[in-house]
């Protein structure tokens, strides 16, 4: 079973490298980009077999580790 | 009085602090492994600068899973004293020793340069031998020094006095223009609601002896033993 956890800012929390990236992005000729935002992506491969206990587990360790929920929202995914 | 100094892997201002508390203050002082857990013979930690675990993730992140920060919570809660300097802050944060959190530069670069803070408040056990609206010159040196909380975290660090130290100009005007990594309100260094824990991205035990440059951030250091010595 394989986990994918996106960690990414909160609305609101300054990102300046989601602007860098924006600033370059725009300099290789694309207009009409509103916003970029960077965030983090983790591949989590899971021994255990249930979905229910997988997704409590991985959801807690997105909480606790992944993220930092002053600054940061996550997203689990699970895959059989 | 005695003053432990925690090493993780990756921490490099430990000799700093170190030499800071032997040499300076005067005081005995230990090297603390992260993975050691027992603290009773300490009267003051301090988590020093550096880039812990290699700032991987978050800066300050894996070193809250250190083995030693049980230790550090249960020694913090005892009323004693821990005092986090930049990725020490950064690690207190991480720890929900104190609130908030410190995220990348307003505009991106590491920055390593004299500034001024201004002392919000001599009512800490670091600030009690300086005066309130003082400016000390003390270094930074980070890349994630930029304050952030929420809009209730910030009333209550108002409310409570424990906004410790501003980043201010020559004069102790604090302005968006003297403030170097985008911190909301030009917050530089806060503590906790007991007041025992501080957190500050400058460095002052870079800045102790006048050959350094500056010797701005030898008071805080002073300021501790001598609430030390008190309660001795």
């Amino acid at each position: 079973m394989k986990a994918k956890v996106y960690v990414s800012l909160k609305p609101g929390i300054l990102d300046p490298q989601g602007k860098a990236i924006q600033h370059s992005v725009e300099l290789l000729g694309f207009g009409g980009i509103a916003d970029i935002r960077q965030g983090k992506y983790f591949e989590i491969a899971l021994d255990d077999a249930d979905e229910q206990q997988a997704r409590e587990s991985v959801a807690r360790i997105a909480r606790e580790v992944l993220s930092n929920p002053i600054i940061e929202d996550y997203r689990v995914e699970i895959e059989g | 009085m005695k003053f432990g100094i925690i090493v993780f892997p990756g921490s490099n201002c430990d000799h700093d602090a170190y030499h800071v508390i032997s040499k300076q203050v005067g005081q005995p002082v230990d090297f603390i492994w992260h993975r050691d857990t027992n603290l009773s013979s300490y009267d003051a930690v301090i988590i020093p600068g550096g880039f812990s675990y290699g700032d991987y993730l978050r800066a300050g992140a894996l070193a809250r899973f250190s083995p030693v920060m049980e230790s550090v919570k249960k020694f913090a809660a005892s009323g004693r004293f821990v005092l986090g300097i930049c990725n020490g802050f950064q690690i207190l944060c991480e720890a929900g020793l104190l609130p908030g959190a410190l995220i990348r530069n307003r505009d991106l670069h590491f920055i390593c340069e004299h500034i001024y803070v201004r002392v919000e408040t001599s009512d800490t056990p670091y600030t009690n031998e300086l005066q309130t609206g003082s400016v000390r010159r003390i270094p930074i040196a980070h890349a994630e020094g930029n304050y952030v909380c929420d809009d209730e975290t910030l009333e209550a660090l108002r409310r409570d006095d424990r906004i410790v130290f501003r980043y201010c100009d020559a004069d102790g005007n604090v302005t968006a223009a003297a403030n170097p990594n985008g911190s909301r309100e030009n917050i530089a260094g806060i503590c906790n609601d007991t007041r025992n824990v501080l957190g500050l991205m400058p460095h002052p035990e870079r800045a102790c002896e006048d050959l350094l440059g500056s010797s701005d951030g030898r008071d805080i250091f002073r300021s501790l033993a001598a609430t030390l010595a008190l309660a001795a």
